[in-house]
């Protein structure tokens, strides 16, 4: 499974979406699924599925697919 | 429940070199967990008493520095403890100054100081600490808060402000983390043998005294042995409270 598919994997189960979902066009508080409660267990789906500790700026600066995918893409090179 | 209640769990105790704070890391110790030991240096005294319990109870403790007066440091405890343990069971935001100071004569840099390290250090450890504890689904976060934020005390205003805001993270914390079976308390001690209370004047000391119903002072271990029921699953109903450990002040 490539990083893009855990990461989908980790945005359907952190906020309840179908696997069917357009990943790449989500946006936070741009759909009533990605809240700020939401949000707070989507990180958790994101560091338990990649076994990261993702920094507060991340946290806050998580703000869409694409970005979260720049933020993985990162900490999991930095970890290896 | 095992005879050691803390056993297997990773506990981070803030400023827990000397005072309420070691006698913390030792008695949680002593019931098993693997405790993480903080102080303000680098070197010296927390990576001592890190080995001192290491060497008492045979298990690997870690040693972390840091001046909690800067938001950096507070964050940068955390990333060490997920990469050595992967889990965070028990936080105690210990780590505490007071600078005593009359309304009127109080410096910025004192204040700004103090509320650093009494108050925004607990909230951001609280935050880092929570996010951990949430893979879990279970953890405690124990404030040490002061009889002086319940009440106040001349000459004491910012100490007083600061230990009452944490009395207000610590109900607002319970109410938010309390579906992610976290429990968030305080604890209030009121007069604590420490090296600060040893060097008032007799007459102060005695005046003191006269306020605690018990007619003792307490000890750094009546703190430790509270922090450890908070801790432990001896108390896992309870959040939210505050517990003062001050032999009847307050009555």
């Amino acid at each position: 499974m490539t990083l893009q598919e855990k990461l989908e994997t980790a945005f359907a189960a952190g906020l309840g979406l179908p696997d069917t979902t357009d990943f790449a066009s989500l946006e936070y508080r741009k759909i009533p699924e990605w809240d700020s409660v939401a949000h707070m267990q989507l990180v958790m789906e994101i560091e338990n599925t990649f076994d990261i500790m993702l920094p507060t700026e991340d946290v806050l600066g998580l703000s869409s697919f694409p970005i979260a995918l720049d933020i993985v893409a990162r900490h999991v090179s930095a970890d290896a | 429940m095992s005879a050691l209640m803390l056993e297997g769990r990773v506990a981070l105790v803030t400023g827990s070199t000397r005072g309420i704070g070691w006698a913390i890391a030792e008695v949680f110790a002593a019931h098993g967990a693997t405790v993480v030991l903080h102080g303000r240096d680098a070197a010296g005294a927390v990576t001592d008493r890190a080995a001192e319990l290491t060497a008492r109870h045979g298990r690997e403790m870690l040693a972390l520095a840091g001046d909690l007066s800067d938001p950096a440091a507070v964050r940068a405890l955390f990333p060490p403890i997920f990469k050595q343990f992967r889990r965070l069971d028990v936080l105690v935001n210990n780590a505490g100054i007071l600078v005593d100071g009359l309304l009127g004569m109080i410096s910025d840099a004192d204040a700004t100081r103090t509320l650093n390290v009494n108050t925004l250090a607990p909230i951001l450890a609280t935050q880092e600490a929570a996010r951990m504890m949430s893979r879990r689904n279970a953890g405690s976060i124990i404030n040490v808060s002061s009889i002086i934020g319940r009440v106040g005390n001349e000459g004491q205003a910012v100490y007083a402000a600061s230990k009452a805001a944490v009395l207000g993270l610590t109900y607002a914390a319970a109410k938010e983390l309390a579906p992610r079976g976290i429990r968030v308390n305080a604890i209030a001690p009121g007069f604590i043998e420490t090296e600060m209370v040893r060097q008032l004047p007799p007459a102060k000391y005695a005046e003191r005294l006269q306020g605690v119903k018990m007619g003792r002072m307490g000890t750094a271990a009546d703190v430790a042995n509270t922090a450890l029921f908070l801790a432990s699953d001896l108390s896992s109903y309870v959040t939210g409270q505050v517990i003062g450990v001050d032999g009847g002040m307050l009555v």
